[in-house]
């Protein structure tokens, strides 16, 4: 491949990869530097800690599980406004870093997503049709999580970071070399159970990666309402690694969880990634970000776009002709029609579900309840 | 049968659940060397190792959203929270993620996880230190809750509680810690969420789990001596309710009193008095009575004794019971 040399530098394996690259400041502004492996204009550079050799095929396979992520969460925007879901949070923006960290997961690493993780889902092999079920509102969640490790979303700010170290000391207890994944986003950095989580996995040298995809708002709050310092150097309080990707990079962002993981395996303890990046729609589909920033923020990171990026630099080394894009916009569109009739046709859960794996070894209460209720609704068919 | 304290049965219930299962991992502040605070892991991280018998940073949602993950990766741990006002940095993990993750999974993944916490007052504690926050534990689904009162019943229903695949507040009064009694260690347990009838009687029964079923039993000795025969039910299970034995109790009795430490209002007693009014209207002598703390904080030491029900206010309430 004419991608110019990608072994710069041998890297040292597992040797605190994280704790260079990301710790520079550049000489004239203030901005951390990013690790960058291809330049929004779809440009290949090299970073002297971080590099990654890949295949036409794999880089055209990244190529298309972005495309296909866009797409599936387009259609569910749509889904929602035409009231088949009752919410929708959309990772548009956020497909690279998804895409590139999920795809440095192997499969017996263990995913502990925030609610927005659709893309590291796609990369899990978990069905999108899956995902749409608790927007949709016929249940909470939902998949068996360990069929692809990929644990439930969690909808409380951070909480899976915890569950993600706990998980990670087990691993280490397993004598695997397994590691686990932990996203959340810059403003649950500002959680105690992410302070907790850090302080845990630091003192039990867990195997856990701290994914941080900063896309700038929580809701309608910045970044800066969050941290004074950048969020990935709140690790080093803690004593391991942190490191800033570009978050729109997907090679980049493959690279750099990638040394992430093997670090955690390795049996060096966890470290901290933030990615980035930025969230180019609302919150969610209740959110309205026109109240509380201004289109040009949009504007400048439009151009980062990470699929452009990478599609730019595809056709310029010959990788993507046109038959094979359009393929792709093929392929994506027939998984659009296949989201929107699975989520129509899903059916509503069964009236008594409400009583269902409440517990694991029953409760009388539950038992009590559930005979009254069936007992009430029996008295309406009676009726008739 | 071995003679020996409710700390003593706990730990004996403890080092019988690690030597059993290795997958059963302890967790807590000062656990390990210490013992914890009040002696309960004693020898079991020298026994049983660091990575058995785990001292954690002091966290408490790390501490239980960790054995969350823990239990995940099919861990059982046992938590120690170190006193009952300190639950509440870990409330959040416990009642919106571990109650409620079994059901989220549509039942694919358990929770085995048991948290530990020594509560109620009577030992002269600061602040914090001495609070009965069942009642927030028991409304929630998804959770199982229990409290013994007896060595014995702390030693199986420890090993019971463990072994169960839902999540178990196991709450152990620390002021009966030190309480000696009788464990049958080859004896076939009673079950985990049956209440146990104490004491026989005829006029009134007392209902109380935890620390005031001593006191409950002392007011049942006192009646007996002025000719009242007074009929004692243990709970021992605070979700779910043994309501089928309390409800077999007051058909026998006629008049319920229920007893706790926790504030009266939207306690666990009047949950009790509700549905035992619903299931024993007719034949109900007088209405349920409650007897337990007042609508405000845990008072300091000095006042303790005051507001803590006591022998006394336990037989206020069964004369004004067996006066209607």
């Amino acid at each position: 491949m004419s991608v110019k040399s990608t072994a710069a530098k041998p890297r040292t394996p597992r040797a605190g990869a994280g704790t260079r690259g990301g710790v520079k400041r550049r000489g004239s502004g203030g901005e951390p530097e990013l690790v960058q492996l291809l330049t929004p204009e779809g440009e290949r550079v090299q970073h002297s800690d971080y590099s990654i050799d890949l295949s036409p095929d794999e880089l055209r396979g990244l190529y298309r599980d972005m495309v296909l992520t866009r797409r599936f969460d387009a259609e569910a925007t749509s889904l929602q406004r035409q009231g088949e879901l009752g919410l929708w949070a959309s990772l548009l923006g956020q497909e690279a870093a998804q895409i590139g960290s999920g795809r440095a997961t192997r499969p017996d690493d263990y995913v502990f997503p925030t609610y927005r993780e659709h893309g590291v889902a796609w990369c899990r092999g978990v069905d999108p049709a899956n995902l749409l079920g608790m927007f949709r509102g016929v249940n909470h969640g939902g998949w068996d999580p360990n069929e692809n490790n990929f644990h439930l979303y969690t909808i409380v700010i951070g909480s899976q970071t915890l569950h993600a170290t706990g998980y990670a000391m087990g691993c280490a207890k397993d004598g695997t070399d397994s590691a686990v994944i932990a996203y959340f986003g810059d403003g649950a950095s500002s959680q105690g159970d992410v302070a907790e989580a850090f302080t845990f996995a630091a003192v039990y040298n867990a195997p856990v990666v701290f994914f941080c995809q900063n896309n700038q708002w929580a809701i309608s709050e910045p970044t800066e309402k969050q941290s004074r310092v950048p969020i990935y150097r709140r690790s080093e309080g803690y004593g391991f690694p942190g490191v800033r990707v570009d978050g729109n990079d997907v090679l980049a962002v493959l690279a750099v969880t990638k040394a992430a993981l093997e670090h955690a395996r390795s049996g060096q303890g966890p470290m901290l990634v933030e990615a980035f990046t930025y969230r180019m729609g609302a919150h969610t589909t209740s959110d309205d970000p026109t109240r509380y920033r201004l289109d040009e923020e949009r504007e400048q990171w439009e151009v980062k776009d990470p699929i452009i990026r990478l599609k730019t630099y595809l056709e310029r080394e010959g990788f993507a002709d046109a038959s094979w894009l359009t393929e792709i916009e093929a392929e994506s569109e027939a998984l659009g029609k296949r989201v929107r009739e699975a989520v129509r046709t899903m059916p509503d859960p069964d009236t008594m579900a409400i009583f269902e794996n409440v517990y694991a070894d029953g409760h009388a209460l539950v038992d009590e309840e559930r005979a009254q209720f069936a007992e009430y609704l029996a008295g309406f068919e009676g009726g008739h | 049968m071995a003679t020996m304290t409710i700390a003593k049965a706990l730990n004996e219930a403890l080092r019988k659940a690690l030597e059993t299962d290795p997958k059963v991992l302890l967790m807590g502040e000062d656990i390990g060397k210490l013992g914890g605070v009040f002696r309960i892991t004693d020898g079991l991280q020298k026994d049983f190792g660091e990575g058995r018998v785990i001292d954690t940073p002091l966290a408490e949602s790390g501490i239980v959203g960790t054995a969350i993950g823990l239990a995940l990766r099919g861990y059982r741990p046992v938590v120690e929270i170190q006193f009952d006002g300190f639950v509440f940095p870990a409330y959040d993990q416990i009642v919106t993620q571990l109650a409620k993750m079994h059901a989220r999974a549509l039942g694919k993944i358990k929770l085995p996880v048991v948290i530990r916490i020594p509560y109620a007052g009577g030992i002269g504690a600061v602040e914090h230190h001495s609070e009965s926050p069942e009642a927030l534990f028991a409304h929630i689904a998804g959770l199982k809750v229990v409290s013994p009162a007896t060595p014995q019943d702390a030693y199986w229903m420890l090993q019971q509680a463990i072994d169960c695949d839902d999540p178990v507040i196991f709450f152990e009064p620390k002021r009966r810690y030190w309480d000696k009694g009788e464990v049958a260690v080859d004896a076939i347990p009673h079950p985990l969420h049956a209440a146990r009838t104490v004491r026989e009687g005829t006029d009134l029964t007392l209902v109380a789990y935890g620390p005031m079923v001593k006191v409950c039993l002392e007011a049942a000795a006192a009646a007996a001596e002025e000719g009242r025969s007074l009929e004692v039910v243990d709970l021992r299970s605070l979700s779910p309710v043994d309501f089928d034995t309390l409800q077999a109790s007051v058909e026998r009795t006629g008049r319920l009193v229920v007893v706790h430490e926790a504030p009266v209002f939207v306690g666990m007693g009047a949950e009790i008095a509700a549905r035992i009014t619903e299931r024993c209207f007719y034949l109900l002598q007088a209405p349920v009575l409650r007897v337990g703390g007042f609508h405000a904080p845990y008072p300091p030491a000095r006042l303790e004794e005051e507001y803590l029900p006591g022998l006394d206010r336990v037989l206020d309430a069964v004369d004004r019971a067996l006066a209607y």
